[in-house]
């Protein structure tokens, strides 16, 4: 053919690694291929970080310039269900760990009972966000969708939440209107986390499905490992919106 | 030295194109369109931002059209704003930001540095789809009435003022965002997990780590992008206030989100290019890129500092005068990584054998024009000058500079010095370079008279202007007709050469990366088997003596 072809060597001639029926062809080893998948997971975190980022900036720059719009705003979220969620959602980390675990094991009866509980708890938490929702529609606290700032300028309007946070004094209505900064952040930032959720919870029905048929517990855990990071995460983002959007405001 | 080029180098005359390549081995639309190889999806790629690339261009050629007379005569002023946002749109998000990683860079990279392919082929197919959908999304919402914002999205012009299409372009825009992250994260992985036995990150070609850079700011910026639009979206649709000063909200935090995204994706724009340049000047001046390792680091500090000079674009926006002062220095410094790349180009040059094929003709191009944008940049980051000059048209100067004078010449010196390895056949030599010569001509004449232009104190986007400026004018406008012809003969030689051109053999630039090691067009796996790399990046020596070696065997 050509004279001045350049021969290249090949790596590993004679080398004969395995290839699992899982690997993909183009990855020398299947270390290679799920230590680059799993990178890759992680880097799609970041930019899941990132993303959120910008909602926390928000989060950060009008929590300045609206203290006590902020703060009693905040005390119409109800500590008990925030509270509830918070419970079931470190609940269902645990059991998609377990889930990983399982798949590790080999253990496919124990996976597909995991991911079922990851499952239950993952629509669990967004019938609680659902009854929070409800609350907050209910008194006109959805802004852009007729919203009122009765709740702030005269809190003895709003006796439930009044009883508990009897220090909150009337706001002026020019820092009362805020609030609604406060509702849009916290919509914004719950409904994106809830957005998560659910197309978590998608793809963990269709990962119970696959189990059933065995396909996670033959060595090739991949899958199960990396959803779980991605489970994990949409769990941290919780743990930093609620004490940020519920606690940081109480005494 | 011989003047000879080296496109006549002996191997070419009896080369054969291979039975065996990834063109050949599979046939029929589907197998494209399903396609996990690297390499069809950057040809898929090739056709589609090309296809872009003449959209923005026509809306170009309309924009100057209009300003060949000061009065708003071609069209209203209305669709003169609709036009000139379209071609901003287009031409960032639909052509500069994909341009050369998803095209040239998705198709070596995998090759540069060993590997079969990129870690998640996959994505990678998805990556396109994306593009495409978003593309298809973009041209929609121009069909059915375009938008008028400009491709900044100003808030609260974007989201009170006007009745276009903000929602479908922003979506657009949103769906691209992901189409480039999933570019960005493959080659991030990839680069880090699939090197081959003895590539390591020091005999990386400089093209690799100049789209590791711009992965990085990819990968960082873009979410930001998403959910800045989200929340234009969220304030269209459902009031929600956050940008709204009525409502309390802040529109400099839009502008803050918008540029935390929109400034380093100049750099996602011009970093690839950059690593174009770094493998065209070494392999047409037979040396070593001088400063090899000043040259890898200086695309990952244009990476880092790019994320801390956003605020520049806001002087006029009432940020305070400390921020101003800080981001004006952090600006500044962003010259310095790029001032290297510069001189290292040209130490590159200095006492190595030059020959002036295509590629290295638009490499000269990207040289001078970018130092001119570049210095320019330089001019604009110091605030005073910045709050004379902005929102004229030196700013359209400068940074057309940048990204039509830089970029799009870095594109095409890419596109031209990969082609034979693409597609197995050499472009034709000497229209490519009467090519280059009239796009480079044809550049100075469009956008030089616009930095005159706005010293003067023209104002962008508006449809007329004072009839002083006339003059000026009718010169950007001839100039934009030379650069249209400039552009359109790649595309017809380009076309042609597909059946025509000379076969190109495997080396034909006898240039060291290991692309030009295999096969042209390459095998689907790239390499007959994993390669060891036992040698640094541009050793000429070493391919000597592998070519003495295969002589005397």
């Amino acid at each position: 053919m050509s004279d001045s072809q350049v021969v290249v060597h090949g790596a590993a001639e004679g080398a004969h690694h395995e290839h699992l029926p899982y690997q993909r062809h183009h990855f020398e080893t299947y270390a290679q291929q799920s230590d680059a998948t799993n990178f890759a997971m992680w880097l799609f975190l970041l930019t899941e970080v990132m993303f959120f980022g910008g909602l926390f900036t928000a989060y950060l720059i009008y929590r300045n310039w609206y203290y006590p719009a902020f703060v009693e705003a905040s005390h119409q979220l109800d500590i008990f269900w925030g509270t509830a969620n918070t419970a079931v959602l470190i609940t269902s980390s645990f059991t998609m760990a377990m889930g990983v675990w399982c798949a590790e094991m080999k253990k496919q009866g124990a996976l597909v009972l995991c991911l079922v509980l990851t499952f239950i708890l993952g629509l669990g938490f967004l019938g609680i966000k659902t009854i929070e929702y409800k609350e907050k529609i209910e008194k006109h606290h959805v802004p852009g969708f007729h919203y009122s700032v009765q709740s702030f300028v005269n809190p003895s309007s709003d006796p439930e939440v009044h009883k508990k946070n009897p220090e909150d004094k009337p706001l002026p209505y020019d820092m009362a209107r805020h609030t609604e900064i406060y509702f849009f952040l916290y919509f914004a930032m719950t409904g994106m986390h809830a957005l998560h959720m659910i197309i978590g919870i998608a793809l963990l029905g269709f990962m119970i499905v696959r189990a059933r048929a065995g396909a996670y517990t033959t060595g090739h855990v991949t899958y199960v490992e990396n959803f779980g990071l991605y489970w994990h995460f949409v769990d941290i983002i919780w743990i930093y919106l609620f004490p940020l959007l519920y606690l940081i405001s109480r005494h | 030295m011989s003047t000879a080029t080296i496109v006549s180098l002996p191997d070419q005359s009896t080369a054969r194109i291979p039975r065996m390549n990834f063109m050949s081995k599979e046939k029929g639309l589907l197998s494209w369109l399903l396609t996990g190889d690297h390499k069809r999806i950057a040809m898929l790629y090739l056709v589609s931002i090309t296809f872009f690339f003449f959209i923005g261009g026509a809306m170009a050629g309309l924009i100057r059209l209009e300003l060949l007379t000061p009065q708003s005569d071609l069209m209203a002023t209305d669709t003169y704003n609709k036009v000139f946002s379209m071609h901003g749109i287009v031409m960032i998000f639909f052509f500069l930001v994909p341009s050369v990683p998803a095209t040239i860079g998705n198709f070596l990279i995998p090759i540069m540095i060993g590997a079969k392919d990129l870690a998640l082929p996959k994505i990678n197919l998805l990556s396109w789809y994306l593009y495409m959908a978003a593309g298809m999304l973009g041209l929609y919402a121009m069909a059915t009435g375009g938008v008028d914002t400009g491709w900044t999205f100003t808030t609260p012009l974007s989201t009170h003022y006007l009745n276009t299409n903000v929602i479908t372009t922003g979506l657009a825009i949103f769906i691209a965002g992901f189409s480039s992250i999933f570019t960005g994260l493959n080659f991030i992985v990839t680069i880090h997990k699939m090197r081959c036995p003895g590539m390591t990150w020091f005999r990386l070609p400089l093209f690799v780590w100049s789209n590791y850079a711009a992965s990085i700011l990819m990968v960082l910026g873009t979410p930001v992008l998403a959910i800045t639009l989200v929340l234009v979206v969220l304030e269209r649709t459902a009031g929600i206030g956050v940008f709204d000063p009525a409502k309390g909200g802040d529109p400099l935090l839009f502008q803050h989100l918008f540029w935390f995204y929109s400034h380093p994706a100049v750099y996602i724009m011009i970093l690839p290019g950059m690593g174009v340049i770094s493998e065209t000047v070494s392999t047409f001046s037979r040396k070593r890129v001088f400063g090899y390792t000043a040259v890898a680091f200086s695309s990952v500090a244009i990476a880092v500092f790019g994320f801390f000079v956003w605020a520049h674009h806001m002087f006029i926006m009432g940020i305070s005068n400390y921020s101003m002062l800080v981001f004006s220095l952090l600006t500044m410094l962003v010259a310095v990584p790029s001032a290297i790349k510069i001189f290292n180009w040209a130490f590159t040059l200095y006492k190595g054998s030059i020959t002036f094929e295509t590629p290295m003709l638009y490499s000269f191009g990207f040289m001078g024009l970018f130092t001119i944008g570049g210095l320019t940049g330089v001019f604009l980051a110091s605030s005073g000058t910045d709050i004379h000059l902005t929102e004229t048209y030196f700013i359209v100067a400068h940074f057309h500079f940048v990204m039509v004078g830089g970029m799009l010449m870095a594109f095409l010196a890419g596109v031209h010095f990969w082609w034979p390895k693409m597609t197995g056949r050499m472009y034709p030599e000497k229209i490519s370079q009467l090519a280059a010569l009239v796009t480079f001509i044809g550049f100075n004449f469009t956008f030089f008279p616009q930095f005159i232009l706005g010293t003067l104190g023209m104002p962008r986007r508006y449809a007329t202007y004072p009839p002083e400026f006339q003059v000026l004018n009718v010169f950007s406008t001839a100039g934009a007709t030379i650069l249209g012809v400039g552009y359109l003969l790649p595309i017809l030689y380009l076309t042609w050469s597909l059946k025509y051109g000379e076969i190109a053999g495997d080396n034909p630039w006898q240039a060291t990366g290991l692309e030009w090691q295999i096969q042209s067009p390459p095998l689907t796996e790239n390499f007959p088997a994993i390669p060891i790399m036992d040698h640094e990046a541009y050793d000429y020596e070493w391919l000597e003596g592998q070519k003495e070696k295969v002589a005397s065997v």
